[in-house]
């Protein structure tokens, strides 16, 4: 089985004011299909650079990034758009929904943006929808519903597409413990019920205990990559 | 894509954005008074001359093309008759006078214009019949003076003229009635040219010159005649003349280019404010934007689809801002009084209609440049 995600010896370096950052220095990961992984650091530690090099939105300085047996430094910045609109689903900590969209419609976006919408479009909007438990928020506009039903819809959103790859920055920060989990333990089933490939970065450990692997990143330096449970049990407590 | 984002923000914020089309609607009403102020200024100048149907008038020289100045003799008005090229000239005299009122209410000022019989500048009648001498106690009116006091083709009018110090009468038999023909501001009525000799404005009772003279002389060329050049020759045959087509006539009458350029300069700077007005809109909703511009860009949204979405949503906005302003505009000129000059030309109107569609786009322009330039990285808190 190919990975999904693969990168080779990836690093990102910030010029300014004759010093250069490192922000994430020479990372090496492979995801498969049906995995869900947690990607974990203190603040600054990197893990947002290189959510962002993983999500086509920022290109490393060296190494090389193939999502899908496909090399993200081959690409033009309009096939970077193109890719991600069609291979990468997002969820953000924040100003996530469209605010003039509907629960719905929100969903649906994906589909409209990948010229994929069509009859059946609602319905799968509405079926997803129904599985997160949103059936009654479906008309409401984002501002009307709780952080925690907001991220849901994210999910949703991020899922409706049929992306290869899930990519969640800090997706329970705005979120109390319990709908933290709730979120948490949805993305861990849709990923693994749908075999995609899931990234979640978080500070906060304890959202690691519904995935399949933690990548623990320190000064830009992949510090450990845990895949067996009790290790990451072992880690969350 | 761009339609649907541009369509759903504005209609689910459409108190927001209905508000901003009444500050466009307000600009439009503001720009569509001007510019029919502008013209209905300028008719009530030029429009006896520009209904004269002629190519070229003949003034005195060296009087900077003022009506009012200039004398021409008549017997000149021959000698433009033999220059070649030229079908039919007819002298034309420009003075003032009063229409009384038979019921003793406020005199109506008109212009009074002599014109000969059968010559250019006689104006062609919608009712009764044109003038038969050059002589006789007839005149024709103006639609404006018919409307004004309520006369009609076989009454009598009696009108006003200082002469020297007196106030003279004289009682004219209204013969026709031609369409509006305003001229400095004025109805105007017409008689024939030696009793407007008579009647005229004069500095002493009877004071007449030795010569009967005319202001200018109006002269309509043969078919295939070349206006410019038959003028030319008008000026080396005849002494002391200078010929100028109609527009550059009109233009020269007192006060009427800084007339129209403060107007034009009003609706300049009146567009102008209304760019200013959409660009400062758009752009301070565009700051508010960028976190969600940049979430759209991360999800795979493009440029051109973000660039479109704000481009049409201006021209939804202004676009109802315009019609709204134009219905207002024609429901306020609909109640103005008829006091008030202003005349909502086809032209005039569609080309500042035009001018108003394309203030949004070119207001907004600054706002479209900063979507484009957000980075899809805001979407995770970190620049490029």
């Amino acid at each position: 089985m190919n990975p999904i995600i693969e990168t080779h010896a990836v690093s990102k370096v910030y010029q300014g004011n004759n010093v250069s950052i490192r922000a994430v220095d020479n990372a090496s990961i492979s995801i498969f299909p049906g995995e869900f992984v947690g990607l974990v650091g203190p603040s600054g530690s990197g893990k947002t650079t290189m959510l962002a090099m993983l999500a086509a939105l920022l290109k490393p300085s060296e190494g090389e990034v193939i999502i899908d047996q496909v090399r993200l430094s081959k690409m033009s910045e309009k096939d970077r758009v193109r890719f991600r609109c069609e291979k990468i689903g997002f969820t953000f900590q924040s100003n996530n929904l469209i605010p003039y969209l509907t629960v719905l419609e929100n969903v649906e976006l994906m589909l409209r943006l990948n010229k994929r919408y069509d009859r059946s479009s609602r319905t799968q909007a509405e079926e997803l929808l129904f599985r997160l438990g949103l059936q009654d928020r479906m008309n409401n506009m984002p501002n009307q519903i709780s952080g925690g039903e907001r991220q849901r819809v994210s999910i949703a959103r991020s899922m409706i597409h049929n992306p290869s790859l899930i990519l969640a920055d800090e997706p329970t920060a705005s979120l109390d413990t319990q709908r933290a989990f709730q979120v948490t333990q949805t993305y861990s089933e849709l990923i693994h019920e749908n075999g995609k490939a899931g990234i979640m970065v978080t500070h906060d450990l304890r959202m690691c205990k519904f995935v399949d692997k933690i990548i623990q990143i320190e000064d830009g330096k992949i510090s450990s990559i845990l895949n067996n449970r009790d290790e990451i049990e072992a880690l969350i407590s | 894509m761009s339609f649907y984002l541009a369509f759903k923000e504005v209609w689910r914020n459409r108190g927001r954005f209905f508000l901003f089309s009444l500050v466009i609607a307000l600009i439009t009403t503001l720009v569509l008074f001007i510019a029919a102020l502008s013209e209905g200024l300028a008719t009530a100048n030029k429009q006896f001359l520009v209904k004269l149907g002629v190519q070229s008038l003949v003034f005195q020289k060296n009087v900077d093309l003022s009506a009012n100045t200039s004398r021409i003799a008549l017997s000149k008005r021959n000698d433009i008759t033999r220059v070649e090229g030229v079908d039919s000239v007819g002298a034309i005299g420009l003075s003032n006078a009063a229409i009384v009122s038979p019921s003793g209410e406020k005199d109506l000022n008109v212009s009074l214009i002599g014109v000969e019989s059968g010559r250019p500048g006689e104006p062609p009648v919608l009712s009764g019949r044109n003038l038969l001498t050059d002589r006789g106690s007839e005149v024709i009116v103006d639609q404006n003076v018919a409307d004004q006091t309520g006369v009609k083709v076989g009454d009598r009018l009696r009108i006003k003229s200082i002469q020297g110090s007196k106030e003279e009468f004289y009682d004219l038999d209204i013969v026709g009635i031609t369409d509006s023909r305003q001229y400095l501001f004025q109805p105007s009525i017409f008689i024939p040219y030696n009793t407007w000799d008579q009647v005229r404005p004069q500095a002493a009772a009877g004071s007449k010159l030795m010569e009967t003279v005319s202001n200018i002389i109006a002269v309509k060329m043969k078919p295939e005649s070349d206006a410019t050049e038959v003028g030319k020759q008008i000026e080396d045959q005849v002494k002391d003349v200078e010929v100028t087509d109609i527009k550059t006539a009109y233009e020269s009458a007192p006060g009427y280019q800084a007339q129209q350029s403060t107007l034009n300069t009003i609706r300049v700077f009146t567009l102008l404010i209304g760019i200013l007005v959409i660009g400062g809109f758009f752009q301070i909703q565009m700051l508010q934007k960028i976190p969600l511009i940049g979430v759209m860009k991360a999800i795979g949204t493009s440029n051109s689809i973000v660039a479109a979405a704000v481009v049409l949503q201006i021209v939804l906005v202004t676009t109802f801002g315009v019609i709204l302003g134009t219905i207002a505009t024609l429901g306020l000129a609909a109640g103005i009084s008829g006091n008030v000059p202003v005349i909502f030309d086809g032209n005039s109107v569609v080309i500042a209609i035009l001018t108003l569609l394309s203030i949004g786009p070119i207001g907004g322009l600054v706002s479209v440049r900063l979507a484009i330039s957000v980075e899809p990285l805001i979407a995770l808190g970190l620049s490029a």
